[in-house]
């Protein structure tokens, strides 16, 4: 999946505190519309069915585990080849879907690279000393330096929540601008880690300052805060997002991460992207979703659609 | 496995799995409908042919009429037309059902109420699938706002029941309640009409709008299986004839409508005189404001839920857009993208934003009042419009004039006006320039501001930050010509409730007159009081009268309407007084109390004179100066309250004053009638105008005199002396007058109510009967709900 093939790929702009303490996220109205986004949508049957493979195909398969071992990144690579069981994806008229990505820790990348040689799969690294974030700064950059060496075409870096949370904007920005400038031609996902920034004005903020900066994706979380994606942070940050590309013309992808596990959750979130930013936004140059679990329910799901009978997990094989 | 089952599904849906690849690439939604199976074989068990329900059980019906989906224009069923002694049958079964209902306890009404509840509950999705056939609007809209808002009105007001006889001791119910309901909300605003009635106490006769009776009869239906007493639920149908026949009904005691202000200023002149109690919730015209700090993605949010919410047939909808300049580009483009992405269409499509409009004829008059419209500044969303059926596209109208029909005229339909504007005071300005004052909605992150604004605005509901909440805690209702009276809270229950003092005459103060007569030797001169200035009348004219011993002669001036109109102009330069603090208010009250106890020798000694009601003068006096202390007191108490709605943040109920209220002063107690309505319409912020009694005019003269040397700023009280049946239809048609006092026995009580139809200002004419200082101070507020969601982190 090369998105430089389609997306003019952001650059690093200038900083614009103007714009970025303007941003405004009102808690309330946002949760409020936030809390109908599931209810005023809904697709049923072959639309539902076409939607979910969507899904899949934005899905950047990730373990991000203290025991992950290459066995494991091999294994977790074959279901990113092969998400659905053949005999389901070929009643689906879908033999080539993949997932988005494979998102592992840096030391699992060469075990990812190879198992996916051959393939289009990008392998995505989380770097920067994820998931705080809090290594020295040379250390993290040359953390990135060396996954992209080894051959990670995507990084998902960790900002400093601190800057954020010192409301130290400049600091945030040249942070920023130095993970992206150390990825090269790797593209960047720039996690905020929604779920420690304390309000969705911070969310707001820090989206915009890492779009100026040059993130090609912005991200929820790591997975491992107390709190991950939610669709009120989501629709501060594709607000962002849109507001960005009104001004600069350059496309932002968004990449909501952990607690997305369920097959309904996601058609709520393609929704999203589709009626704030448009169909272009529902594909994998410009989203994804970070997520673990979230294939063996919708493979559930689709056997349901294609049999009409519910479905198991032991039926579809494990990542 | 069930294989078989698994083959079935696979031939099925080979050519679906042909556009699954197609999906994958366009990402449409398809079609996700809501089934009607259940509320088709609900309509098929009644034969698709209703009658009504009187008397516990349904009656077949004459003189049929069809229901129309407007989605499709198909019929769905055959809906009658009430005849008169429907109409009879249905008051009689509700008079004979109030007997016992009315003294039943609040434990039992409050089972009833809850088992309605509970059952409504149960079948949600039939009432919902039900709303939608019948009246258009999208599925989502009454599966998740209309029908969980009307059970939840019926906990509430279960609870409500449950607690009357400990909450509001001095309170009764009326009697049979005429109700009359619109198509917008058919089944939600049955709900706010029956549900407090019942708690209180009453019975009722409730016609639902002729377009959408459906939900209303199975509504009956639920009645039946609720334990609901024969007599005391009654439901006619037809059309606005049938509401006529009810209105004017002489058994019927109280009259609630919900509507257009056409039909609602026809009732009132119905109505007038007849002795019923009245509450109109009638239209709106609503500003939505949006200043340069707020958050613009949420408030074009708001927008939509403001004014395409229900294909904008809402009575509150934020149909005037209002944004500050400076982001009026920005927020209009924000603006259209959004209305773009609106999906009109097949209302019990699950993924519709938009249903139809709920009659071909709705749908002429929307199409009608754009018709003269520049069609350069108006834009329509470019969403497919299904051929059948009524449909209306979402449209917007940018830099709309204040001349402008547009947005001066309610269109109840998908279309927003908008105009900018520079500063918050002009926001203010253009928000209150309007006939109507139901709802507004603010939208600021600066606190100040926002909430700054929630006084200043002219409606019964204003929004922080948000628009359309509802809820059974909160009242809702509306200023001028949106209508009087709340539906909701506490304040709700006061349109179902009367003083249960109300038929025992006063008998406090019967104590006979043995003060020897002192006669006032010189002769005085009286003048009216206006603006702070005593003035001649302006036809130049004056009255003799003589005291009833005819020992003494005054001359009292004779005003006329340009008096009168004098007097409204320097009411409303005081407009000051209604934001002074109590504690201002309740000082000059005090000191007025001081400088009459001064002359106290004097007035009862007026009052003895006079004698028309055989109270003693001192004892007179003494009751005029406790009233005083007792407005006083309640100056800087009569506080507004927070509710328990489900929401973070606060709801709150606020009393604010009526306006400009003009009263007549009752003949009996010239001192105390006169200084009643004077202390308790001043001390909560209103400004007056009032004609003391023609039997005993000269001790309002003497208390003018008093009022000039008690620092009651210029306005806010002026006296006239005039023949009340002179000047009482100018004061009942005057536009700037908000509200009018009386007696019940009046002769000139029908006169103010037909004429006060005008502008439906608000007529208290129980006065005299009334000696409840806080019954006097509830009819000198107006609830404002202020809605402020909170939260941050």
């Amino acid at each position: 999946m090369n998105i430089s093939n389609t997306i003019n790929r952001n650059i690093c702009h200038d900083l614009d505190l103007d714009w970025v303490m303007s941003a405004k996220a009102n808690q309330s109205a946002i949760e409020r519309r936030a809390s109908t986004l599931g209810t005023r949508r809904s697709v049923k049957k072959q639309f539902q069915a076409a939607w979910l493979l969507r899904a899949i195909s934005c899905i950047d398969l990730t373990t991000l585990s203290g025991d992950d071992t290459e066995d494991r990144v091999r294994r977790l690579c074959a279901k990113a080849q092969q998400p659905l069981r053949p005999d389901l994806a070929k009643s689906l008229d879908m033999n080539t879907i993949t997932t988005g990505a494979i998102c592992v820790y840096h030391e699992m990348v060469p075990a990812a690279v190879d198992a996916l040689s051959g393939s289009q799969i990008p392998v995505a690294a989380v770097s920067t000393g994820f998931p705080a974030g809090l290594s020295s700064l040379k250390l993290r950059i040359a953390e990135i330096e060396e996954s992209v060496a080894a051959g990670a075409t995507e990084i998902d870096i960790v900002i400093s929540r601190r800057h954020v949370l010192n409301q130290d904007w400049q600091s945030l920005y040249d942070e920023m601008k130095l993970f992206r400038n150390a990825c090269g031609n790797a593209h960047v996902k720039a996690i905020l880690a929604t779920g420690e920034l304390g309000t969705l004005r911070n969310v707001a903020r820090a989206s915009l300052i890492c779009m100026m900066a040059g993130a090609d994706f912005i991200k929820t979380s790591t997975g491992k805060e107390g709190v991950n994606a939610t669709l009120p942070v989501s629709l501060v940050m594709v607000r962002a997002i849109r507001e960005f590309y009104e001004k600069t013309g350059y496309k932002v992808g968004y990449k909501p991460a952990g607690g997305i596990s369920k097959a309904k959750d996601a058609l709520v979130y393609l929704s999203m992207m589709k009626e704030e930013l448009g169909v272009e936004w529902t594909r994998p140059e410009l989203f994804r979703f970070g997520a673990s679990s979230l294939l063996g329910d919708i493979e559930r799901q689709l056997e349901h659609y294609a049999t009409g009978a519910y479905s198991a997990s032991f039926r579809h094989a494990m990542g | 496995m069930p294989l078989a089952r698994i083959l079935r599904r696979s031939d099925m849906q080979w050519g679906d799995q042909m556009d699954i690849m197609k999906i994958y690439e366009t990402m449409d939604y398809g079609a996700a409908p809501e089934s009607t199976d259940e509320a088709n074989t609900w309509l098929a068990e009644k034969n698709r042919k209703f009658g009504h329900f009187i008397n516990g059980d349904f009656v077949s019906g004459t003189d049929h009429f069809e229901t129309i989906n407007p989605a499709t224009g198909t019929t769905l069923a055959l809906i009658s037309h009430a005849t008169v002694s429907d109409v009879d049958n249905a008051v009689a079964a509700a008079n004979t059902a109030f007997t016992a209902w009315s003294t039943s306890s609040g434990f039992e009404r409050a089972k009833v109420l809850y088992a309605l509840a509970r059952n409504i509950q149960k079948h949600a999705r039939l009432f919902s699938v039900l709303e939608t056939l019948d009246n258009g609007k999208p599925i989502r809209e009454s599966r998740d706002i209309d029908i969980p808002l009307v059970h939840r009105h019926f906990y509430y007001h279960a609870g409500m029941a449950q607690l009357m006889s400990k909450e509001l001791p001095n309170r009764a119910p009326i009697g049979v309640c005429g109700q009359i309901i619109p198509w917008n909300f058919p089944m939600l605003m049955l709900a706010w009409k029956i549900a407090p009635a019942l708690a209180m106490g009453n019975t009722v006769v409730l016609k639902p709008a002729e377009t959408t009776s459906l939900t209303a009869l199975l509504f009956a239906e639920i009645c039946m299986q609720s334990g609901v007493p024969s007599g005391v639920v009654n439901i006619v149908t037809g059309d606005g004839g049938v509401g006529d026949m009810i209105v004017r009904h002489q058994d019927v005691h109280k009259v609630a409508f919900t509507g257009s202000t056409d039909v609602g200023r026809k009732i009132r002149q119905a109505t007038a005189g007849s002795g019923k109690s009245l509450t109109l919730e009638l239209g709106g015209k609503s500003p939505f404001i949006v200043f340069d700090d707020a958050d613009l993605d949420s408030a074009v949010e708001g927008v939509v839920d403001a004014i395409w919410f229900n294909q904008g047939q809402v009575c509150c909808a934020g149909s005037r857009l209002l944004v500050q300049a400076g982001v009026a580009d920005k927020f209009h483009s924000k603006l259209v993208n959004r209305m773009n992405k609106l999906r009109v269409g097949d209302p019990l499509d699950k993924s519709i934003d938009m249903g139809a409009i709920n009659s071909q004829a709705q749908l002429n008059r929307i199409k009608a009042m754009l018709s003269s419209c520049d069609t350069a500044k108006m834009i329509t969303s470019d969403t497919h419009i299904p051929n059948v059926g009524y449909y209306h596209p979402p449209t917007l109208i940018r830099d709309v004039e204040t001349s402008d029909t547009l947005m001066q005229e309610e269109i109840f339909g998908p279309i927003l006006v908008s105009t900018t504007f520079r500063t918050p005071s002009e926001a203010v300005e253009l928000a209150n320039n309007t006939r109507y004052g139901l709802a507004a909605s603010v939208w600021s992150e600066n606190i100040n501001l926002a909430l700054g604004m929630a006084p200043k605005l002219n409606a019964g509901v204003v929004w922080v930050n948000g628009t359309n909440f509802f809820d059974a805690a909160a009242g809702f209702g509306g200023t001028k010509e949106s209508g009087f009276g709340r539906e909701g809270g506490w304040e709700g229950l006061m349109a179902y409730t009367r003083p249960n003092n109300e038929h025992k005459k006063k008998a406090d103060y019967s104590i006979q007159v043995t003060d020897v007569i002192r006669h006032i030797s010189i002769n005085r001169t009286y003048k009216n009081y206006v603006g702070g200035k005593q003035s001649r009348p302006d036809g130049g004219y004056t009255k003799q009268i003589m005291d009833p011993s005819n020992a003494a002669t005054y001359d009292i001036p004779i005003s006329n309407r340009k008096d009168l109109r004098n007097a409204v102009e320097a009411a409303n330069k005081a407009s000051g007084w209604s934001s002074s603090t109590g504690h201002l208010r309740s000082q000059i009250l005090y000191y007025f109390a001081e400088n009459l106890s001064a002359r106290a020798d004097e007035f009862a000694t007026l009052v003895d004179v006079f004698k028309p009601n055989g109270i003693s003068g001192a004892d007179e006096v003494q009751a005029t100066l406790e009233t005083i202390f007792e407005c006083a007191a309640w100056s800087d108490k009569f506080d507004g309250d927070v509710r328990n709605v489900p929401m973070r943040g606060l709801a709150l109920s606020l009393n604010e004053p009526v306006g400009t209220i003009c009263a007549f002063a009752p003949s009996e107690h010239a001192l105390l009638g006169l200084v009643r309505m004077i202390a308790s319409s001043i001390a909560v912020g209103n400004r007056l105008i009032i004609f003391p009694s023609e039997i005993n005019p000269v001790i309002a003269g003497e208390l003018i005199q008093v009022m000039e040397t008690s620092d009651i700023p210029a306005g806010v009280v002026n006296i006239l002396f005039a023949k009340h049946t002179d000047v009482a239809k100018h004061a009942a048609l005057h536009m700037d007058l908000d509200a009018i006092w009386c007696e019940e026995t009046a002769s000139i009580v029908s006169i103010i109510e037909e004429h006060s139809a005008t502008n439906l200002k608000r007529t208290w004419t129980h006065v005299n009967t009334s000696t409840d200082i806080r019954e006097f101070l509830d009819h000198a507020t107006e609830k404002k709900t202020v809605w402020i969601p909170w939260g941050e982190g």
